[in-house]
């Protein structure tokens, strides 16, 4: 990363105009304002997470115990009427549903791009906001919509009960002739709603990542967070349109008589899982690189040192999204595919390691030699290094079309890609929260508590997802309520994690609410010397409109 | 805002539209979702998804004035007219992606067969039927694309025509063009006008062709990629045509000026984007992807 020297003047000229925004409904419901936008992203985030996280403390609850003990309680509850096994059976398949929706689509991504997306790269570019600052607000409120539509599903009919129980992948025929009713339909076209409002927020992060830098800050001179998010900005743009081609098959399939993925009529189910996973791959990096992007600037800030291989890092993450391009089909080694296809998608998967290798050894290697100070972001940083290398290494492991004939669908699964997500993208988005909550907000949270936070919540998860590499390579598959004893030992611990980790989450939001209501005042570099990039050249929290005068960089 | 700016980006007031729009085209959804589903969530279904058609068009309406007032006040200044291009470059970037998708449902359906049985409604008394006989006797006979007992359309009738009026199209967009940035509003006017003419008369033909068309929508794979990839693009014409009017009416209004223009530059963007996947689609569906069947 550069070293950025922002003019003298800058943080003068407009030290004193806090007080123009507009009145509360225009400032938050009318916004064209980044960071204002990018706090919605946030605060959405939040509740999503939360309402998922719950939706995985139900289904862990039920897993406890070999025997199906609470579906059907809770499906008689939701539908007001005795459940049969089959609509409580129905309801396990819509927990797994929503669990994945809301975590990927509503948690995830507008934490990592339209929150810290928002917030940070005009900051960190020396931009006065974004490049089409109306649009971007389009691209948050669409998403209220969309939620709104996942969740209302759940209401409604879907075939064997209410809500839709797809899968986050939503295979046919489960999700054409096999989910009768409106919940599917809903799932669809909230899916198109959260669709085109990233597509809306890729165009507004690509036009003001190439346009809006500072002068003098050219592309090789960039922050490696702007970087992760204009390689994310790409992979969204060119791959959830296809997505949404595909989910309008499964929609003309379900009601306008197409035969798209229908055999009778000479339809291929396989061909939606190619246009999913086309997209699908691409889809786990989105996830991921934002938080590659955040976790080289903690590792430099709190080691005192430029990270290690700039260039190479910055390469890597653009390695990284072209590969991912190429590789879709190891998603789907157990459909049949010919020996070929597997030894080709086998080795495409394996050269991802090379670009995420690099990551992950600039990361130690920034560290080397440096001076650490081992600071709540810093935790979190190191626990991303950690648990990730953990996933990518399972990833590997999953990525021989031989091996994974027999992980295919089984826990092995299932851990591998929480290591990589629960582990690494909120790893790193809680590490982000943390480097830049007192920049966002102007208060400081409790070290003690956001240090506590990490340990119970790192060991919380450890313990729900370790187990599951267990009882993935036992032979447990996923995606059932129920299971024979033998898999009893290890679903017991898994779901003691669980809460272990809610105890972790309990903690977060009362350092939250400390912070908020008593937590000291921040300065504008409350990091010091290692925290060089340009966001702290400014006040905590900066103005409402920065950059009035553009910095130059050297 | 306090009026310390020393750039020449935008900074926008606060703006309902998105709002508006997102609210509105969540109605669109959950109308749609209704009317799809009218025996199970009543019959207002339609109503509600046209409510939230006009909400989504009324922010359209409203949003893209609000651009244009912008503009003529001088907001949209070189460095926002860079934003603009690189907008709609890359919103037809996904645009394309989209079509991607179609095509690869085309593909996967062309160059790996299915055994089926077409029987078209006249030859099944009344409603058209398929049947996929894969794994029994004489499939393997039937292993062909397009699908045994579907006729398809001469590409080199209405297709052909077609694929001229588009192309004829994109020089007249040009001619507009250049006109413009000639000064010549005269020019661009009639070039315009031709261009929005041969767009309808594209529509119109295509209409007609879907109302001639040996083939039901649905039913089979061909039926469903061919109507839906063409489907999609005839969508994408009509959106291109109207743009294009709104460019008129702007040319009309003394909106455009040699150095000042995107509008219309958009306009002739996206309808050459339309243009080209016009021509892949005569290629790859009409052409290659009807061969060798019989034609009606």
């Amino acid at each position: 990363m550069t070293t950025i020297a922002a003019t003298a003047g800058d943080m003068h000229d407009h030290a004193h105009d806090h007080d123009d925004k507009p009145a509360f409904f225009a400032r938050w419901f009318l916004s064209t304002n980044h960071k204002d936008i990018g706090t919605l992203y946030l605060i959405f985030a939040i509740v999503a997470g939360i309402i998922g996280g719950f939706i995985s403390g139900l289904m862990r609850v039920e897993l406890a115990e070999p025997g199906v003990q609470y579906l059907g309680q809770w499906a008689s509850y939701l539908q007001g009427s005795p459940a049969t096994l089959d609509e409580s059976y129905h309801l396990w398949n819509v927990l797994i549903t929503a669990h994945g929706l809301i975590m990927v689509f509503f948690m995830v991504m507008p934490a990592m791009i339209g929150g810290f997306g928002n917030w940070f790269v005009p900051l960190m570019i020396g931009a006065p906001d974004m490049a089409f600052p109306r649009m971007n607000n389009i691209s948050f409120w669409l998403l209220v919509p969309a939620f709104a539509l996942l969740l209302g599903s759940t209401f409604v009919p879907g075939g064997s009960g209410l809500g839709a129980g797809t899968g986050w992948t939503v295979y046919a025929p489960l999700s054409t002739n096999g989910s009768v009713g409106p919940a599917v339909d809903m799932a669809i076209l909230s899916l198109h709603l959260a669709g085109a409002s990233s597509i809306l927020g890729a165009v507004n992060f690509i036009t003001t990542i190439f346009n809006m830098r500072a002068p003098g800050m050219t592309l090789n001179k960039m922050p490696l967070f702007v970087w992760s998010v204009l390689v994310t900005a790409f992979l969204l743009l060119l791959a959830l349109p296809v997505l949404a081609a595909a989910i309008t098959m499964l929609l003309t399939d379900r009601n306008f008589n197409t035969a798209f993925f229908d055999a009778a009529g000479g339809g291929d189910p396989v061909l939606y899982q190619h246009l999913f996973w086309f997209f699908g791959h691409p889809e786990v990096y989105i996830m991921i690189l934002p938080g590659f992007g955040m976790i080289s600037h903690i590792v430099a800030t709190f080691s005192k040192k430029p990270v290690f291989g700039y260039l190479g890092m910055a390469y890597a993450m653009v390695a990284i999204g072209v590969v991912g391009f190429v590789v879709w089909a190891h998603h789907m080694f157990t459909v049949g595919l010919t020996v070929n296809m597997k030894i080709y998608f086998t080795a495409a998967t394996m050269v991802i390691a090379v670009p995420t290798g690099i990551k992950i050894f600039s990361w130690i290697a920034t560290m080397w030699g440096g001076s650490l100070s081992l600071k709540t972001p810093m935790v979190w940083a190191l626990g991303f290094i950690f648990m990730f290398t953990v996933g990518g290494v399972t990833g590997v492991v999953l990525a021989n079309g031989g091996v994974d004939d027999n992980l295919h669908d089984t826990y092995y699964v299932v851990a591998h890609f929480h290591y990589v997500l629960s582990l690494g993208a909120v790893f790193s988005i809680f590490a982000g929260f943390y480097y830049w909550f007192p920049k966002m907000s102007g208060r400081h949270y409790s070290e003690l508590l956001g240090q506590l936070h990490f340990w119970v919540f790192f060991i919380g998860v450890n313990i729900v997802f370790f187990p599951q590499h267990f009882l993935g390579v036992q032979g447990m598959p996923r995606r059932y309520p129920d299971y024979p004893e033998q898999f009893a030992y290890w679903n017991e611990i898994s779901t003691f994690g669980y809460v272990v980790m809610a105890a972790g989450m309990l903690i977060f939001f009362v350092n939250i609410g400390y912070a908020l209501v008593a937590g000291r005042r921040a300065e504008g570099n409350y990091w010091g010397e290692g925290a060089t990039t340009l966001e702290w050249t400014l006040s905590s929290p900066p103005p409402f409109h920065q950059f009035e005068t553009l910095p130059t960089i050297k | 805002m306090s009026g310390a700016k020393n750039h020449d980006y935008h900074i926008l007031p606060p703006s309902a539209w998105p709002l508006v729009g997102s609210l509105t085209a969540g109605l669109m959804a959950i109308g749609g979702v209704m009317w799809m589903n009218a025996p199970v969530m009543g019959e207002y279904g339609a109503w509600v998804f046209y409510a939230g058609l006009a909400g989504v068009l009324f922010t359209f309406y409203s949003w893209w004035s609000d651009v244009i007032r912008e503009a003529h006040s001088g907001d949209h200044t070189p460095v926002v007219q860079l934003h603009l291009r690189y907008g709609m470059i890359l919103f037809i970037a996904s645009e394309v992606m989209f079509f991607v998708g179609w095509f690869w449902a085309w593909f996967d359906y062309s160059l790996f067969p299915q055994p089926l049985e077409f029987l078209s409604a006249a030859e099944n008394g009344g409603e058209a039927l398929v049947e996929n006989l894969i794994g029994k006797e004489g499939a393997e006979a039937l292993v062909q694309w397009p699908p045994a007992g579907v006729e398809v359309l001469n590409a080199f009738e209405l297709p052909l025509l077609n694929t001229l009026i588009l192309l004829l199209s994109g020089t007249t967009v040009t001619w507009a063009h250049h006109s413009l940035l000639h000064g010549d509003r005269d020019g661009l006017i009639k070039g315009l006008w031709i261009t929005i003419l041969l767009g309808i008369l594209f529509s119109f033909v295509q209409a007609y062709e879907y109302s001639v068309a040996p083939f039901p929508f649905g039913v089979t794979n061909y039926g469903s990629a061919f109507y839906m990839a063409t489907g999609f693009h005839g969508f994408h014409v009509l959106i291109g045509t109207i743009f294009l009017m709104v460019c008129l009416g702007r040319a009309y209004a003394g909106h455009f000026t040699p150095k000042q223009h995107f509008g219309f530059e958009a306009a002739a963007w996206y309808w050459h984007f339309v243009d080209v996947v016009w021509l892949f689609l005569f290629a790859v569906v009409y052409v290659w992807g009807g061969w060798g069947a019989p034609v009606h």
